[in-house]
């Protein structure tokens, strides 16, 4: 069974960005970018269903800037077989992505897609969503587990009120939750295998896909800042403070 | 322009998020609401009371039981037609649902829409909401969730929506639903309670976590959170996340104990009204952005705050 796992490059988790004064979008230049933390969970998993015998190949893919090659080159040393790039300079929003995605599977026809819930630069939350759509799949968003069949994926997902299972039929669209699994730490031996490991181009042209945003970014802002607080002496204080100056008690 | 707004339910109860997005979807138009379900005519008749809604939409069928996207997905499709605004609260039930919707109706959806400037222009967080990203979406239809702690919630008496049944013929072998754990809990429901008391590592253990913040939110009457960090440790099941990932608040008043303040949990609560923080570290970023800060040994301050607030609450 193929499993396709979809990988973004995004600014780390630990930076905190910052906005461009003149308003028309946040300021990444010369920050650091890596996989997208759900991302990793996604290809982790895949990986493990490969080294549990459940999975034959784990093909990565990620579309945008020429530097992706770097996150599917992480992909691969963490596991993966092979990768795609679609190369594009422009500016990808979630169902262009579910759309490339689509086209893609048209010719792999994997049987599973892993991807990360979100991503955590757009915080979006749609591409799975949307890719299941296209493809007519059953979806299991927010996953935290997953038992992989012949023809049926069970899934538990992480809901506002607790969990719930879920039995998808495949070919299914799982898209994974934090607490999913532990990624691994990549070895030098590893990131040396993985620079030979295939990494095939395609373009948005070749795959007759129209990226044109639908949605136009007008600005960019700061969120309201904070007013600064103070800090209290004790305990008495802290109480006196909430009842008569902040009356929230 | 008309909006269908998708109520979230639990089969005999109507979620307040939905009453968050009654009140967006009336910055946009004639509202309707679909209620999806299995034997949920009493969710309708909620529904129906909500001032400002016009029709209720009342689709009562087994396949709807669990509300599984696959099955409301065609549902949702089937009604679009009419609605230039197609609106969810941004709860898991809605975030998982609109995408699937939007992809079939070939439009981009908008996650979390924290302010309506006009029918086609939304501002929504972006990167743990350390920025605000407003767009205009040049689309005939238009596909929202919406952040309930940016919205008011719409009075639950008033209304005089009609209710109209929904006849579409539906079934789905895609998915199927297996079984669901929902973690009781005798405090209030966290994305809308007044006032939240959060716990991070610094608690240390689950019976710690519990032994310290329990008392703290039975005085306060206040809901529990939790950071990742404690999470991730087992002190709390996940759905107490707060943060970018997990849930969304803004309270009252918000005390966070033992929680260092990292930019993703940062995202989950920085809307607070007034926002305290319990931590020995004088250094820990939660201090940026609480209004009272105290440094101490939580373990101290944490029963101390209980008795004193005892005292003068009672």
């Amino acid at each position: 069974m193929k499993v396709m796992v979809a990988v973004k490059r995004v600014v780390d988790y630990n930076v905190k960005v910052r906005v461009k004064a003149d308003q028309s979008d946040v300021d990444i230049g010369n920050v650091k970018m890596s996989m997208n933390p759900f991302d990793e969970i996604a290809v982790e998993e895949a990986v493990r269903l490969k080294e549990a015998g459940k999975v034959s190949e784990v093909v990565v893919v990620s579309m945008g800037v020429k530097q992706c090659e770097e996150t599917l080159r992480t992909a691969l040393a963490m596991g993966a077989d092979r990768a795609i790039h679609v190369e594009t300079d422009e500016c990808l929003q979630p169902l262009a992505v579910a759309k490339l995605l689509h086209a893609i599977a048209q010719d792999e026809q994997p049987q599973l897609f892993l991807l990360g819930k979100q991503a955590i630069d757009d915080d979006a939350n749609q591409t799975a969503q949307m890719l299941a759509a296209l493809l007519s799949a059953p979806q299991g968003t927010y996953v935290s587990n997953v038992e992989l069949g012949a023809d049926e994926v069970t899934v538990t997902r992480e809901i506002d009120g607790g969990q719930e299972r879920l039995g998808l039929k495949l070919p299914a669209v799982i898209s994974v939750d934090l607490r999913l699994n532990e990624p691994r730490y990549i070895k030098l031996p590893n990131i040396m295998q993985a620079k030979k490991k295939p990494l095939e181009k395609k373009t948005v042209a070749e795959l007759g896909i129209d990226i044109q945003p639908h949605l136009i970014q007008l600005k960019v802002t700061e969120p309201k800042s904070r007013a600064a607080g103070i800090k209290v002496a004790d305990v008495a204080e802290l109480v006196a403070k909430l009842k008569t100056e902040a009356k929230v008690i | 322009m008309s909006v269908l707004i998708i109520a979230e339910h639990q089969q005999q109860q109507l979620d307040e998020a939905t009453l968050h997005a009654v009140t967006a979807a009336a910055k946009l138009g004639e509202v309707d609401i679909l209620v999806a379900g299995d034997k949920v005519e009493k969710v309708a008749e909620q529904a129906q009371q909500i001032a400002g809604v016009r029709t209720i939409l009342l689709a009562d069928a087994a396949v709807y039981a669990e509300s599984l996207a696959e099955a409301v997905t065609p549902l949702v499709i089937s009604l679009a037609k009419e609605y230039t605004h197609i609106l969810a609260a941004a709860t898991s039930a809605g975030k998982n649902l609109l995408p699937r919707v939007a992809a079939l109706l070939d439009c981009a959806p908008v996650s979390e829409v924290i302010d309506i400037i006009d029918a086609q222009t939304f501002v929504h967080p972006i990167y743990a909401g350390n920025a605000l990203q407003t767009v205009r979406s040049e689309q005939a239809q238009h596909v929202l969730t919406i952040r309930a702690t940016a919205f008011a919630p719409a009075a639950t008496t008033g209304g005089q929506a009609t209710i109209e049944k929904v006849a579409y013929e539906t079934s789905q072998n895609l998915s199927r639903f297996i079984d669901r754990t929902l973690t009781h809990s005798d405090h209030p429901e966290l994305t809308t309670a007044k006032t939240v008391v959060s716990g991070g590592r610094g608690l240390g253990s689950a019976e710690n976590f519990a032994a310290l913040l329990n008392p703290l939110a039975d005085t306060l009457n206040a809901a529990i959170g939790a950071s990742r960090a404690a999470v991730d440790a087992d002190y709390i099941p996940n759905e107490y996340q707060v943060g970018q990932t997990g849930k969304v608040v803004a309270p009252e008043l918000y005390i966070a104990v033992g929680i260092s303040g990292a930019i993703q949990h940062l995202a989950g609560m920085k809307d607070s009204k007034v926002i305290v923080a319990i931590n020995k570290d004088a250094d820990a970023p939660i201090f940026n952005v609480a209004d009272y800060g105290l440094v101490a040994d939580l373990n101290v301050a944490v029963p101390e705050l209980v008795e004193q607030l005892k005292a003068i609450m009672s």
